[in-house]
């Protein structure tokens, strides 16, 4: 159902008690499971001398900024692969879209020493990112890999290709009918998966720490420094600085979802 | 009918008692990671002694810290074995761990060990003591002291090796902000560090000797070189004060300070707090061997050093020479 | 024509350096000594006992998240009530937190000391349990929203006034849409339960054949240098997510051709 209609009232939707319990339960579930933890971590927090330190704030730039970037190419990555591997047709393309959450299933510590393999001082292939900010970029990458891709998928999978056809015949080129017919359906689903990339982002640790080395100021992300201040006794700064880390990263996620609201607002 | 069920309530109650009787004790072991090795043989060397007889164990190994903060947050725990005092002073003050753990004759400790650089095969930089860590393009790979508890020793190794070389305090501090220019990469842990350094990066690797022997003996391409000046690793074990079995407890941490058991941590690469159990191994004598207490032992180090937000190296760190 | 061919090598290029390469390496890493060690080393009574303690953590948050994924994607995007928007950003926070601090956070809430301490939640399988939720929640969400908001609200509505219930409206209606999604869904909170191992190390206690799950188990062999055992035990990882992305594939109907 590529176009949308205009919301028609539906009294008998409306009367059952369904979605009063769904809100309810879903509400209840995600209180007890997310929101008591992280009250509790709240209620821990204690000074701000572990957020506001020049080491603190520049890990937390560093993060924050690779994050973004990892989501932009996942952006458009992500949404090549699921295109080529719903709309395209190629010798072992089951094989390659049975292994896409596979860089999700690995253990950190396995995709650390993977990547730190192919791509540090011993590569294969001559290529050395480890240690600078490029070594943390792919390690993301590599964690958030199946993200968009696997939100655009259904998508793509559900969409009419009436529209498509009546625009090729009304001789729009490909690139046209892409940004004017098939973007406009999956980029919810686009901004869903950059959602998730961005938030995994700011929170990895496992797979980053062995290929970046940690420099403060230079490859240390905000999650080894919040460790070092667990690690060193001061839980209550680490709470603290991982609330502040919530709370932008919240605020992003309100970005996110109020940027795709104003994408669609010709659809309601 | 009564006579009957009598005897079989009997007969039933028996075995009961019996296995109550019997020493079907559970000692509960929480350590820190690199020992696991060895603990698994002296579980089994101490089952086959009188004291051990009947003891079986449950095991939890894991960072040093991690393990430490685990047993604080409810971890049940008869024996507590961490790679550094301050993670057992800890549960000191949280009184789930006696004041008095550390006034027998070893004060506490249980192995011993030393700083060393891990090099290149030959040593092509030819890195043999500390001012050699200064040295124009030397890259020195340590493990974050912040978030690797055990890599404070590499700091304060380096701190009293400088004191060694006839600095004074100010100077020795000046010295750590010095080397720590040279880090390339602050590892989480030292296992990381080894996996980094042995990928190809940096020069020098601070480590501690048993790991490196540990390496070796597990076929890692591992070559070592101990400083004159280095400082004497300790590694501390204790009962806890919430243990149910203090006993048998107690009685294994008695074990692992008697010879045998002493040897097989030296087969570990661990240097024995037991000087018998040393013969036969090499573990060379370093002549500027110095421990915690040259440098001001760990309660006035942590505070020193490694307050996060007031500590030497938190400054190093923030000035962005790490 | 010559779009599609860029995008598919563009596509495909991308995959091998950041898929194909690193699965190869794993593999080869595994491999490289013969079948036999490998065998050898995931057959271990820990490694055994790792993969079951896995399956049970696996076998209760996927579930759970699913049946609260679909239920919340219906939630926000059907029935907007007031802060749904805000609900919709919490879902994905967990990820956003780093490992070691969710297992703080539950170590601060469930330990000693805590506001429901003392119950057996941590260094017990529950709190393990918890803990693979809170990493895996928003996936079954995040997947079926978009397309729920995709299909658009007329067939659900049509069904109403045709006088369907609301049961019968989800099953003949709704849920052949979200199908797909749901099943894509299911595979990255499986695969994600999976691979999870910061916060279940903290809280979990680490208690060797008792509360070590099989990324537990990885670092254990990393830690003593078993490099086969180590692989070997991430490979049975990706085996399961790809057995249940292939099961989620087997459930298409013959009907749809894509």
């Amino acid at each position: 159902m590529a176009a949308r209609a205009a919301a028609l009232p539906s009294p008998r939707a409306r009367r059952s008690p369904a979605p009063g319990l769904a809100i309810g339960l879903t509400t209840l579930y995600l209180s007890v499971i997310v929101l008591l933890p992280l009250a509790a971590l709240s209620w821990r927090a204690h000074g701000w001398d572990a957020i506001t330190s020049a080491q603190a704030v520049s890990s937390l730039k560093l993060t924050l900024g690779v994050s973004v970037v990892v989501a932009l190419v996942n952006a458009v990555a992500g949404t090549m692969i699921a295109w080529t591997l719903v709309r395209d047709r190629f010798v072992g393309q089951g094989f390659v879209n049975a292994l896409v959450d596979l860089p999700f299933a690995l253990p950190t510590i396995v995709a650390g020493l993977t990547l730190l393999a192919l791509y540090g001082p011993k590569s294969p292939a001559g290529i050395n990112v480890a240690f600078t900010r490029w070594g943390i970029l792919v390690a993301l990458l590599f964690v958030t890999l199946p993200f968009v891709v696997r939100t655009v998928q259904p998508v793509l999978l559900e969409l009419d290709t009436e529209m498509e056809d009546a625009a090729a015949s009304l001789g729009a080129g490909r690139l046209a009918t892409f940004r004017r017919v098939i973007l406009p359906n999956i980029l919810p689903a686009i901004l869903s998966g950059v959602a998730l990339a961005f938030a995994r982002a700011v929170g990895e640790f496992g797979s980053v720490v062995l290929i970046s080395g940690n420099l403060p100021f230079k490859t240390e992300v905000v999650s080894v420094y919040v460790f070092g201040r667990i690690e060193s006794g001061d839980a209550g700064g680490a709470a603290a600085a991982s609330v502040v880390i919530l709370a932008i990263s919240f605020a992003v996620l309100l970005a996110i979802g109020g940027f795709r609201r104003w994408v669609t607002r010709h659809d309601r | 009918m009564r006579r009957i069920s009598l005897a079989l309530f009997i007969a039933l109650l028996l075995p009961a008692l019996a296995a109550g009787a019997s020493k079907d004790t559970k000692l509960t072991l929480v350590a820190y990671s690199t020992p696991k090795d060895a603990y698994g043989q002296l579980i089994s060397s101490f089952q086959n002694t009188g004291a051990g007889n009947g003891v079986s164990f449950s095991q939890s190994y894991g960072a040093s810290g991690e393990q430490s903060r685990a047993v604080a947050a409810g971890l049940d725990a008869d024996i507590v074995a961490f790679s550094l005092e301050p993670d057992i002073t800890s549960l000191v003050q949280k009184k789930l761990v006696a004041k008095s753990w550390n006034k027998d004759k070893f004060h506490g400790m249980v192995t011993r060990s030393v700083v060393v650089f891990i090099v290149r095969d030959g040593n092509p930089k030819k890195i043999k003591t500390w001012n050699d860590l200064l040295k124009p393009g030397v890259q020195v790979i340590t493990p974050n002291p912040f978030t690797s508890g055990g890599a404070r020793w590499n700091v304060m190794a380096a701190y009293g090796g400088a004191l060694r070389s006839g600095k004074t305090p100010k100077q020795a501090v000046d010295y750590l902000g010095k080397m720590w220019k040279h880090v390339v990469s602050q590892p989480t842990s030292a296992r990381e560090g080894l996996v980094q350094f042995l990928a190809g990066r940096g020069d020098v690797f601070l480590a501690y000797e048993n790991e490196a022997i540990f390496a070796q003996k597990k076929g890692q391409p591992v070559q070592f070189v101990i400083p004159k000046a280095t400082i004497l690793i300790e590694n501390p074990i204790a009962v806890t004060s919430t243990s149910k079995h203090k006993a048998e407890a107690n009685a294994f941490v008695k074990f692992l300070r008697t010879a045998p058991a002493q040897r097989i941590f030296a087969q570990n690469g661990y240097r024995p707090v037991v000087a018998s159990a040393a013969k036969g191994f090499n573990f060379p004598t370093r002549p500027q061997l110095f421990t915690i207490k040259y440098v001001g032992g760990w309660a006035k180090v942590e505070k020193k050093f490694f307050d996060p937000n007031t500590g030497v190296m938190a400054k190093i760190q923030e000035s962005g020479g790490g | 024509m010559i779009g599609k061919y860029v995008v598919r090598f563009a596509a495909l290029g991308y995959l091998t350096a950041l898929l194909a390469a690193p699965l190869g390496y794993v593999f080869w890493r595994t491999f490289r000594h013969g079948l036999g060690p490998a065998w050898a080393a995931v057959t271990t009574p820990d490694a055994v006992h790792a993969l079951k303690v896995t399956l049970i953590l696996t076998a209760i948050a996927v579930p759970a998240n699913t049946i609260f994924g679909i239920l919340a994607a219906l939630a926000i995007v059907r029935h907007r009530f007031p802060g749904a928007g805000i609900f919709n950003a919490v879902v994905d926070l967990p990820l956003a937190l780093s490992p070691v601090v969710v297992g703080l956070a539950l170590l601060i809430l469930y330990g000693r000391g805590g506001w429901l301490g003392g119950h057996g939640v941590v260094f017990a399988l529950p709190g393990m349990v918890l803990a693979t939720i809170f990493v895996s929640l928003p996936f079954v969400v995040r997947e079926v929203v978009p397309v729920l908001r995709e299909i658009g609200t007329e067939q659900e509505q049509a069904a109403a006034t045709l006088g369907a219930s609301t049961v019968q409206t989800f099953t003949r209606v709704t849920w052949p849409a979200i199908r797909w999604a749901t099943a894509y869904g299911v595979v990255l909170t499986t695969a994600r339960a999976l691979g999870e191992f910061g916060a279940v190390s903290v809280v979990s206690g680490r208690l060797a054949g008792k509360t070590e799950s099989l990324t537990l188990y990885v670092q254990d062999r990393y830690q003593s240098f078993d490099e086969v055992g180590a692989y070997a035990s991430a490979v049975v990882l990706a085996l399961i997510a790809v057995t249940t992305l292939l099961l989620m594939t087997m459930l298409k109907p013959k009907e749809e051709t894509r």
